[in-house]
């Protein structure tokens, strides 16, 4: 490949893939995400690569493994050009038929067709899922029709013209401008406007100057910088390469987390092919920019995602954070100014950029613009990545994307921002998503993380699994996060077996309100939000598990109880059968009932049961 | 060359710094006690045991908290030493510290000045209070680089490199000289969970008329 040296270079580079892709007959795109592939969708591309091979040579039909498109319930993804058909949980099998039937014959294949769950109709093409209807997918979009691992790709769809644009018609100064002006803030959580950030950064006394991006996603169930980087690596190395210009770094890193292997290795193929192309390394497009970018890997700590303890991460010490007095864009990486920004704040810059500010800020509320990826998971129909503009109502994301509730239960509530956001109860589903709302909630916006919760979901258990997790995460310098989560963890084990008395709460309040206060670093200073927040909301149900002894969703083993009903109990012996205690008595077609005694609260009973006869309570 | 001179206020009263000088020092020129568990002079300052937490504003009425060992004097500063969130924080971490070490001199003492007599937490019986000064004195005194920490959370114990004595330690005998663990403790401590007490203090000092427990100052140093 010819290195690219000036915009017309990339004009004429896109001009010639595009003609080439002009000439395909059709494409068959494969989701290749991190979800799809447990899904097998790597033995669906493998059939297909076996089946495309079989045609005539005449015919021209390229296949693509993209990225994450989002609806990873329906996983794997088959999308077809020129048909435009979307098909889905697609196995292996079906692979000689779709390119049998709908490649040769152009006839569409019911059955692997997404089905509308409000009117039974068949969807033929991706944009009428219900799912995407009522999403704004900026971002995520593109997933759909690149190949990570190929540049040209994304070249084609107009990749790097941002770029170019802006390194030739505006100073850094302006870039900073317009990235203010846009009202952009940053996607890690925190939500500090991008703009001022880099102002700051720019300003700051030092050279070199770093950028980094921070793809440490630890959150449980949060997956969406992971697809944003797994699917579409090249928009974030140009939204890097325009930050470098307008800051003055000279060196980037993208720090990926040790769990995210497909990721480090579509980031790391991004950046050589960019360098290959003259988009990294020395005179970038004939401009004098000089910037490259180079991957660092974490080992796997949650709190590697702070920016003190990234950095020291990076520079190949603990992965501790410091005191914070004096911030990373002043003295980062090795004492220099550096500008740390989370995956998808990244992506956004480029399409600010492409699209103006002016755009950009109408989309959104008044304090947070553009759009936001949530990725939903948890008990309602459809999860995966959603993204939405800011100001939507957590009602719209969760009931008309998410597709409501699973099985007619009722949703309770659902935990946004993480480990460090906390739980809103459906009578606030009217909020809309902003940093500020949720913030008022008592919850934050986090990097993203949605997870629903029914009337299945108790609350103890969910604050419980949350204190744990960061328990276990805290790097433990800092003694009111190390030993203040050890014993929110002990008091909230207590309560889910109904120990306590009338200190209890109080107690973990006042736990709580110090270790929010006194933590070093955000780790511990919102490590208490989901206790907080469940406290604030869902008090009754801690005060059932300590008064009543009872855990009213049957979650916390110790305080459940199961039982027969003899009226529905047909005396079949399912659950005598599978009882591994032997604690179901009974004659045969007569009720059953179990021994309290010697029940060890398995709860296999209940899933075998015919007539739904094993009650608990 | 001359360094600045910063002006900020500490508990109401209007204090001088050189620029660059933490809270902690600035406010301990002027006789301003603050207690502190993993600091030593010459040794870096760490962060890590929270005790000596101030409340810092810059008069916009959004208040932190921030260790005064860590965080330098700034102009026009407003620390709050004795305020009732610091105490709350100190109170706190002190119970949490003797609740985990409650066989550790220091442990008992800043237990004692909060005027903890009860702890609501069941006792552990650690020794080390993983405050970092053995880390600290082997490295940066001593040349030692001996030691150090391993582990995460609360599995993070002090170790040496692969558990092995490395040909950098010299037997100095500095970590021992600075550990709080070693200090012989307060036998007083008879049933789990109760704080005997009897070192606190029980008269009011006239220096500081107004604090609801012990004080710090320095005529009466931890």
């Amino acid at each position: 490949m010819n290195k690219i040296q000036s915009a017309s270079d990339l004009y004429q580079w896109r001009e010639q893939i595009r003609s080439r892709q002009n000439l395909e007959d059709g494409v068959v795109y494969v989701c290749g995400g991190t979800g799809c592939q447990a899904l097998g969708c790597q033995k669906v591309k493998e059939a297909f690569e076996k089946e495309l091979a079989k045609l005539k040579r005449g015919r021209k039909i390229v296949l693509k493994s993209t990225g994450c498109p989002g609806l990873c319930e329906k996983g794997p993804l088959v999308t077809l050009h020129p048909q435009d058909l979307f098909y889905q949980k697609v196995k292996p099998e079906d692979v000689p038929r779709i390119v049998a039937e709908t490649i040769l014959q152009g006839k569409v294949i019911e059955d692997l067709l997404l089905e509308d769950p409000a009117d039974r109709r068949k969807i033929l093409s991706s944009r009428e899922v219900p799912f995407y209807r009522p999403q704004m997918r900026l971002l995520l979009g593109n997933n759909e029709f690149i190949d990570p691992t190929r540049i040209g790709d994304y070249v084609a769809m107009g990749g790097y013209q941002a770029l170019a644009e802006t390194l030739l018609r505006m100073k850094p100064e302006e870039v900073i401008s317009e990235i203010k002006a846009s009202g952009l803030r940053g996607r890690g959580g925190a939500g500090y406007p991008t703009g001022q950030k880099w102002e700051n950064c720019r300003r700051a006394a030092g050279e070199p100057k770093y950028i980094v991006c921070n793809c440490d996603e630890g959150d449980p169930g949060a997956f969406m910088d992971r697809s944003l980087l797994e699917g579409n690596p090249h928009s974030i190395l140009e939204g890097m390469l325009i930050g470098a210009y307008a800051i003055g770094a000279s060196r980037g890193f993208i720090y990926v987390r040790h769990e995210y292997p497909l990721a480090l290795q579509h980031a790391e193929i991004a950046i050589s092919q960019a360098r290959e192309a003259g988009l990294l390394g020395k005179n970038i497009l004939g401009t004098g920019l000089e910037f490259d970018v180079e991957t660092a890997q974490g080992g796997g700590a949650f709190v590697c995602g702070e920016s003190t303890a990234l950095i020291a991460s990076i520079e190949g010490r603990t992965g501790e954070p410091w005191s914070k007095q004096i911030h990373t864009v002043a003295q980062g990486l090795w004492g220099k100014p550096t500008n740390i920004n989370n995956v998808e704040t990244w992506a956004n810059v480029p399409l600010i950029l492409q699209k103006g500010s002016q755009w950009f800020s109408t989309l959104g509320t008044d304090g947070s613009k553009g759009t936001k990826i949530f990725s939903l998971v948890g008990k309602v129909k459809n999860t995966g990545l959603v993204e939405v503009p800011m100001g939507t109502t957590l009602r719209e994301i969760i009931y008309d994307i998410g597709g409501g509730p699973q099985d007619g239960k009722r949703i309770k509530a659902v935990q946004t921002g993480g480990p460090s956001g906390g739980c809103i109860p459906a009578s606030l589903f009217h909020l809309p998503v902003d940093y500020e709302s949720l913030s008022q909630a008592g919850s934050m916006m986090g990097s993203g993380g949605m997870i629903v919760m029914d009337e299945g979901t108790c609350m103890v258990d969910v604050a419980k699994y949350f204190v744990h997790f960061l328990e276990e995460e805290s790097c433990g310098k800092c003694l009111p996060c190390r030993e203040g989560l050890r014993r929110m963890g002990q008091i909230l084990d207590g309560i889910s077996e109904g120990k306590g008395d009338s200190e209890t709460l109080p107690l973990l309040e006042e736990l709580a309100a110090v270790v929010a206060d006194a933590s070093l670093c955000g780790l511990g200073k919102t490590a208490p939000n989901p206790v907080l927040s469940a406290l604030r909301y869902f008090r009754e149900e801690f005060e059932e598990h300590l008064v009543h002894q009872r855990c009213p969703a049957g979650v916390c083993h110790s305080l459940v109880r199961y039982s027969i009903s003899p009226e529905a109990c047909t005396g079949c012996g399912a659950c005598q059968k599978i009882c591994p205690a032997g604690a179901i008595k009974g004659e045969k077609e007569e009720p059953h009932h179990i021994e309290a005694e010697l029940c060890t609260k398995c709860g296999s009973c209940m899933e075998v049961c015919p007539t739904r006869a094993v009650l608990v309570c | 060359m001359k360094r600045k001179t910063i002006n900020l206020t500490v508990d109401d009263k209007p204090i001088e710094a050189e620029e660059g000088t933490t809270i902690l020092l600035a406010a301990r020129q002027y006789g301003i006690h603050i207690p502190t568990i993993c600091y030593l002079e010459g040794l870096s300052p760490y962060g890590g045991c929270r005790i000596c937490v101030v409340e810092i504003g810059g008069g916009n009425g959004k208040n932190s908290l921030d260790t005064s060992c860590t965080r330098q004097v700034q102009e026009g500063m407003i620390v709050q030493t004795q305020s009732p969130r610091v105490v709350r924080a100190r109170k706190m971490i002190a119970e949490l510290l003797v609740a985990s070490a409650p066989n550790v001199k220091v442990a008992q003492d800043i237990a004692a000045r909060m005027g903890l007599m009860k702890v609501r937490f069941p006792m552990d019986d650690n020794r080390c209070i993983l405050c970092g000064l053995c880390i600290r004195m082997c490295y940066e005194q001593m040349d030692g680089k001996a030691l150090g920490f391993a582990g995460r959370g609360t599995g993070r114990w002090v170790t040496m490199p692969f558990q092995k004595r490395p040909e950098s330690c010299r037997l100095c005998r500095g970590c021992e000289y600075v550990c709080p663990g070693t200090i012989v403790p307060c036998q007083g401590i008879k049933v789990p969970g109760e704080l005997c007490g009897r070192c606190r203090p029980v008269e009011e000092y006239r220096c500081c008329p107004n604090s609801t427990f012990g004080c710090f100052c320095e005529e009466n140093p931890l």
